[in-house]
């Protein structure tokens, strides 16, 4: 143990290297609301924050502690369904603001406690179905419940109502991202700090082998137990951002759609890293807000990309960014700039053309008889014509080829990049 | 006594419903070892393509409840063969999180091409009378089809596993993959005939459930939750424990929803005395509780308490 440790003490010491993500995610977080303060970014990106907490809590199940759960969605929604309660109680004024997720969190770490009781034994399957049930049963409770959910219509309140936190009454849009993102920062560094906690790493060993972490004395059970209270804990703070920003709490903030999402969200940004949900979340919002705004299948691409991903990088966004590592450390990233250029490129073009040809179809049964004009990329399109479907058609078609016969030069590039000591050649 | 019979003949049908989905699914799970979440959209499937093969390419229904679930089993075979094996070396999980994607994206598949509402499907002419009645309730003659449907097609799954050779050899090559693999059988390609013949038996029951439940795109979702506290209340990879919690579920969701036991009456019945004004009380839910309100809760109530008290399912021999 002992020579173990002193090989590893430079392992955990507080460095500049490792605290230099913190102190930029901070910057980014005090500068954003100067350089984008409209109402509506600021809505965009308060919300941002809040998923980016939720989904930070539930890579500490899906990510570091190998459970797969469909109704997180729970934990998070009771702390904002309780949040809500104390926004309408009579002591609400007597109550700062700034302290309610921490309310929410208490209250999601209690429910956590309860169900992990039972639901923790076993990870895998059983666990899974468990969360799921658990998840059913919870939505449908929130039409029955009526004095604690407030059936079909929710529950709803008023965040200035509170105790002035030193002046602060939170009704402008900045204050309350300046709140949430407060929040976001506090929660993020106890959860990476938690990733580094013992458990936290045995967390890590039950994951990848229950068996042998038993073996070496540690329960299981107790573990994941430890992980799952926590990560409902940040659900909580989750679900009370999420009710000081919405002001209201419906059954669609636990039902098991809301737990998908979150599943898609961090699977998408990737598991294998801490940061990995972030930039889910963010790349999640913002597909919402862009591609919802301009068309009205954004489910379906990112159901696609969803499906794409996990067929071909399960890592997520982050994992194909940690993927150029090896590369960058050999100094070789340039090589790869001109073959994904000529390789991306195309492949992106035909994939918009095939945007282009779904947009048509949807186009063809949505819009009502007789209109058979449509914009898409700026131009107007008459979609009860041939060559719109030839033009589209040809354009993915040929996209999607150039992309493939492209692609054994950058898996030349892409080798080359990550192999020591080959005298550097271009690719043929 | 008429009611009971009346929900006995409807719970048999949802039940029975429950068992085509629930079978090809647990045969899928021993052989993968893998839930498949996707299974329900199958069953989409199978209703969309019964509707715009009998319909809109008029071969009738019957012509679409044989072709449709052709269709959507080679497409399940294809997705065996092209998705999930690709999956299947990152593990479980990511696996049981392809086949979650790929419910998302068939349910906007099928908003893409038929749209958001309910399609106009409907049962033909020819089953849509009554065949008998029980006291005033007519029974229709295509719940009675559907029961027959249900039945050949277990009887038929049945034989085939466990009489003929054919059945034999999928039976050991979901214990023993690597022996039956070392005699000589392409067991890869077993597991992918074995998926696509449980996605078409999924797809045979959305082509006969579509027009009695309802063909929209969520039915998938409401459906297919339902569908896995089947196998998982039955015991994973039971066939046996597939139909009997089928049944049993079928006829909870079926009483429940038709015997309007309220909170109510059995709280007086205890002695209690139900408080004038409710709107103060805390406990106003508990008053106004009825078993239609809880009905489509118990089946998973029901998992849970399976799940906790005894995992391996009521028939089923090992745990999930």
């Amino acid at each position: 143990m002992s020579t173990a440790n002193t090989t590893n003490r430079a392992y955990g010491a507080i460095t500049l290297g490792t605290l230099l993500p913190w102190i930029i995610g901070a910057i980014i977080l005090l500068v954003l609301p100067i350089l984008m303060g409209s109402k509506g970014q600021l809505t965009i990106m308060s919300q941002m924050s809040i998923m980016v907490v939720f989904a930070l809590a539930y890579n500490m199940l899906l990510g570091q502690g190998g459970m797969l759960s469909f109704g997180h969605a729970v934990y998070m929604g009771m702390g904002s369904f309780l949040c809500l309660h104390v926004m309408n109680a009579s002591y609400f004024g007597s109550v700062p603001l700034p302290i309610l997720p921490l309310i929410g969190g208490f209250f999601g770490l209690g429910i956590a406690m309860i169900i992990g009781s039972f639901s923790t034994r076993s990870a895998g399957t059983i666990f899974a179905m468990i969360s799921l049930g658990l998840g059913e049963l919870m939505a449908a409770c929130v039409l029955i419940i009526v004095v604690f959910f407030g059936g079909e219509e929710g529950i709803s309140g008023y965040r200035d109502e509170g105790l002035p936190f030193f002046g602060l009454e939170f009704i402008s849009h900045i204050e309350v991202f300046y709140l949430i993102a407060f929040w976001l920062f506090v929660s993020a560094a106890l959860m990476f700090l938690f990733s580094r906690t013992p458990v936290g790493r045995m967390a890590n060993a039950v994951r990848d082998n229950p068996e042998r972490a038993q073996f070496l004395g540690y329960s299981a059970r107790w573990v994941r137990f430890v992980s799952f209270s926590a990560s409902g804990f940040f659900c909580g703070i989750a679900g009370g951002l999420s009710a000081i920003l919405f002001e209201i709490a419906t059954e669609s903030d636990l039902n098991v759609t809301a737990s998908g999402v979150i599943l898609l969200i961090v699977f998408l940004g990737g598991v294998g890293f801490f940061w990995g949900p972030i930039i889910g979340a963010v790349v999640f919002i913002l597909l919402q807000t862009v591609l919802g705004l301009q068309t009205h299948l954004w489910e379906l691409y990112v159901g696609v990309i969803f499906v794409a991903m996990v067929m071909y990088f399960p890592g997520g966004l982050a994992g194909i960014i940690m993927s150029h590592a090896v590369a960058m450390s050999l100094g070789k990233l340039g090589l790869l700039v001109r073959p994904y250029l000529t390789c991306v490129l195309p492949a992106i073009i035909g994939i918009l053309g095939l945007c282009g040809l779904i947009e048509m179809i949807f186009h063809m049964r949505e819009a009502p008889t007789g209109e058979t004009e449509m914009t898409l990329f700026w131009t107007a399109i008459d979609t009860h014509h041939i060559w719109a479907w030839l033009v589209f058609g040809v354009i993915a078609a040929g996209g999607i080829l150039l992309a493939r016969q492209q692609s054994s030069v950058l898996k030349e590039a892409w080798d080359q990049a990550n192999t020591i000591d080959t005298p550097a050649e271009e690719p043929s | 006594m008429d009611l009971i019979l009346v929900n006995l003949i409807d719970g048999l049908v949802f039940g029975l419903l429950l068992f085509m989905l629930s079978s090809g699914l647990t045969l899928i799970f021993s052989m993968m070892g893998v839930l498949n979440f996707a299974h329900a959209s199958f069953y989409m499937l199978g209703a969309y393509f019964g509707y715009q093969l009998s319909t809109v390419l008029g071969i009738g229904f019957i012509g679409g409840l044989i072709v449709a679930p052709i269709i959507v089993g080679v497409g399940g075979a294809l997705i065996e063969r092209y998705g999930l094996r690709q999956v299947h070396q990152y593990g479980h999980v990511p696996e049981l999180i392809f086949t979650f994607g790929l419910a998302l994206l068939i349910q906007e598949v099928v908003k893409l091409f038929w749209g958001q509402n309910q399609i106009p499907y409907f049962e033909p002419a020819y089953l849509d009378f009554a065949l008998f009645s029980v006291g005033d309730n007519a029974i229709k003659a295509y719940k009675v089809f559907m029961i027959f449907i249900s039945l050949a097609i277990f009887g038929g799954l049945l034989y085939i596993l466990t009489k003929t050779r054919i059945g034999m050899i999928i039976q050991a090559a979901l214990s023993y993959p690597k022996t039956v693999e070392a005699l000589g059988h392409n067991v890869p390609f077993i597991f992918m005939g074995v998926f696509g013949v449980g996605t078409a038996l999924a797809g045979v029951a959305g082509v006969i459930a579509g027009p009695a439940l309802g063909t929209f795109p969520g039915m998938a979702f409401t459906l297919g939750s339902i569908v896995f506290v089947t196998i998982v209340v039955g015991g994973l990879g039971s066939l046996w424990g597939a139909l009997l919690a089928s049944l049993l579920i079928g006829w909870l969701t079926t009483f429940a929803a038709s015997y309007n036991l309220r909170m109510e009456d059995i709280l007086t019945g205890l002695g209690m005395t139900k408080p004038e004004v409710m709107s103060d009380s805390m406990l106003q839910d508990l008053w106004t509780l009825t078993l239609p309100q809880v009905g489509p809760i118990l089946p998973y109530l029901l998992m849970v308490l399976i799940l906790v008290f005894r995992p391996q399912g009521l028939l089923g021999k090992r745990e999930a």
